[in-house]
């Protein structure tokens, strides 16, 4: 039950992300040329998505327990902090690059395109280095100096 | 700065926009959780058997996207033009990235907007401005 919700709302969320044109980089990238012919769809795809997960969201945040009786588990609000920033600049760099965020690269590997398998394969190589480097800090933390 | 109103396509935009919003929330309200994808990708590298499953599901509800969409219409066609060398650094950068930075456009940008989380308006607010500049300086700077 849970799997096949799971499946049908990475279907939709895929869905979405073709009928708006964010799988297409050559899209995104145009919204971020802000200096060139600028395309504000992006701005659009962003702010029906939010109109609807403002509503959605105000219900969620209120309950304990979903509506399949699973634990809620929304992030508790926490301070911003250098890591935050740091992240976000190295994926912006990586987006501007390429035109390719985690969703529209996966959706463009479904429909066959071999750059989105590269970029996904790289990213993944990313997110391994980064749970690598996570883990020897926390060895080095743990031992006494 | 000039509007490309030739590609602007803003009801495809605000309608797609609409479907990842219900996906956002319907997520949230099933399964109790935040549909962000970077996290949701990161997740498989650790597996933890209890949450394999629907992070797979995902992941294969998004894969299956283009052929479910294909058996109504034509599956528009992806202009993809970087370069070998860009789309692996492009990868390596958004790969470590959205870990350091708990998420990506989806968590952050629309689940975590949606919940007005100041995290993630920094967040967003971070990546846009780098998304900005590095197409600046590959487009107007070192063209």
């Amino acid at each position: 039950m849970y799997l096949l919700v799971s499946f049908a709302v990475g279907l939709l969320f895929g869905l979405g992300l073709i009928v708006s044109g964010m799988e297409n980089p050559a899209k995104v990238l145009g919204f971020l040329d802000l200096a060139g012919a600028w395309d504000p769809s992006l701005a659009l795809v962003m702010a029906g998505a939010i109109a609807v997960g403002a509503l959605g969201f105000a219900v969620a945040g209120r309950r304990a327990r979903s509506w399949l009786g699973l634990p809620m588990r929304l992030p508790a609000e926490r301070p911003v902090d250098r890591r935050l920033v740091a992240g976000g600049l190295l994926f912006g760099a990586g987006w501007g690059l390429a035109g390719f965020c985690p969703g529209p690269a996966v959706v463009a590997l479904g429909a066959g395109y071999w750059q989105a398998g590269v970029f996904v394969a790289s990213m993944l190589v990313g997110m391994a280095v980064y749970e690598v480097a996570e883990r020897l800090g926390a060895r080095r933390a743990l031992k006494p100096s | 700065m000039h509007v490309d109103w030739a590609q602007f396509t803003p009801w495809a935009a605000l309608a797609g926009g609409i479907l990842i919003g219900l996906a956002s929330i319907a997520f949230a309200l099933l399964l109790g959780r935040i549909a962000g994808i970077s996290g949701i990708l990161a997740g498989l590298l650790r597996p933890q058997k209890s949450d394999l499953g629907w992070r797979i599901a995902f992941v294969g509800g998004l894969l299956a996207a283009p052929f479910i969409y294909s058996l109504a219409d034509t599956l528009p066609a992806l202009q993809i033009d970087t370069s070998l060398p860009l789309l692996v650094a492009a990868g390596l950068l958004v790969g470590l990235g959205t870990r350091y930075g708990s998420g990506c456009t989806s968590g952050h940008g629309v689940c975590g907007l949606s919940r007005f989380s100041s995290r993630s308006l920094v967040a967003t607010l971070t990546f846009m401005a780098a998304g900005f500049n590095t197409v600046f300086l590959l487009r107007h700077v070192f063209s």
